[in-house]
């Protein structure tokens, strides 16, 4: 149970994909430009993370070793146009936003990196606790940046007006905010672990 | 002229890295040295313009045969075999220019900038960069937007690349140090690239 939960909260808090591992950046700075848009971005990769994850260590001892990255690929592209036709679908307003950054969380190196880092060694209840702790990591990250992008850039959370919208700073929306509002929660984050 | 406007729209005013945020992670990653930038420019400038014509063109036979839903399968596998081919023909063809590029190809499968231009330029996506002049992406000017791309991407890193070696030099609060300083550097770069906005 203990190793369960150390599987679980390890992506949380002591890996944290975006803070410790510095991984998938394009998604992490693309998408935050609100909180809900970042938290949906997150919840599209948990979702393909718990599923890849699952279905690579089901398959692990079946994939010829040399081949083993094509087949990951392969497990990954094709929950990705799981999410991609779902959210077509139901949720054509945010995938019209999002838009061609669900068709790249194939290339997102979290979840290559834990479908080959975890996943190939690990069982099956294990793999999906990693995936469901990377996840909600990622997910994490990316709503408190989006919150706070959201916040600085247009004056609202969540879509809730918090102070008039002309005494905010729309840089932060843009581009170079993304940059900057990292590079400084990024800092906070080190500042915090070193203590 | 059109195309030329295109060149210049994807170098500056839609720099694929500073304003676009695709290729994040080879940009932070490889950009300590000028050398190693330059290298990784050209392997993303090379593979870059062939997989989008190589996906372009695809996409007409998945249209033909209406199974578009298998596109980003197809087009992550068709660039990885791609990717690997360039490494083997380069091999033999030119064992100077694989030397030079050889640790950057097989990273490049995983950039996500690849797989992005070349879904744009599939879908005919105006979602991240609208071609001047109402132009529609077709096969000369998807390849150019593609190359011009690649170069816009290549002259990012190499100026990260520039000042990250002069950063290296001085002193840096402790928690800044790494990833947090490197970002705020792009944050600057970003906002300068921001004046090239509304040129095109």
């Amino acid at each position: 149970m203990s190793n369960a939960m150390k599987t679980l909260t390890n992506g949380i808090l002591k890996e944290n994909p975006t803070f410790a591992l510095v991984l998938g950046m394009c998604p992490t700075l693309a998408t935050t430009t609100s909180a809900v848009n970042g938290m949906s971005m997150g919840l599209a990769t948990l979702f393909v993370l718990v599923c890849s994850n699952v279905v690579i260590s089901m398959l692990k001892n079946l994939i010829p070793d040399k081949v083993r990255i094509p087949a990951f690929i392969v497990v990954i592209a094709t929950f990705v146009t799981m999410v991609q036709l779902v959210m077509q679908a139901y949720l054509p307003a945010i995938y019209d936003v999002l838009g061609l950054f669900i068709p790249l969380i194939v290339v997102n190196c979290i979840v290559l990196g834990r479908a080959e880092a975890f996943a190939a060694k690990n069982t099956v209840g294990l793999s999906a606790l990693d995936g469901l702790g990377m996840g909600l990591g990622f997910t994490l990250s990316l709503t408190v940046l989006g919150v706070i992008r959201e916040f600085l850039g247009a004056g609202t959370v969540f879509g809730l007006q918090i102070y008039s919208s002309q005494f905010a700073a729309l840089i932060f929306v843009l581009a170079p905010g993304a940059f900057i509002c990292l590079a400084y929660l990024m800092a906070i984050v080190n500042k915090l672990q070193k203590k | 002229m059109v195309y030329f406007l295109i060149f210049i729209s994807a170098i500056f005013v839609n720099n694929i890295v500073l304003s676009q945020f695709l290729g994040i992670c080879p940009f932070l990653g490889v950009s300590k040295k000028i050398d190693t930038a330059l290298g990784m420019g050209a392997a993303v400038t090379f593979v870059l313009t062939l997989a989008t014509v190589v996906t372009y063109l695809l996409q007409k036979l998945l249209v033909l045969w209406g199974i578009e839903f298998l596109q980003t399968i197809l087009f992550i596998l068709v660039i990885a075999a791609l990717v690997q081919m360039i490494e083997i023909m380069l091999k033999k063809v030119s064992p100077a220019l694989y030397q030079a590029l050889g640790v950057f190809l097989p990273l490049i499968t995983t950039n996500c900038c690849i797989l992005g231009v070349a879904l744009i330029v599939a879908d005919q996506s105006k979602l991240l960069a609208k071609l001047p002049l109402g132009a529609e992406y077709g096969l000369l000017s998807g390849t150019v937007y593609a190359f011009a791309t690649a170069v816009g991407f290549a002259l990012a890193l190499i100026l990260f690349a520039g000042i990250r070696e002069q950063l290296a030099l001085n002193k840096v609060p402790e928690a800044m140090k790494g990833t947090p300083i490197a970002l705020l550097t792009a944050g600057l770069l970003a906002m300068a690239f921001m004046g090239f906005s509304g040129v095109v």
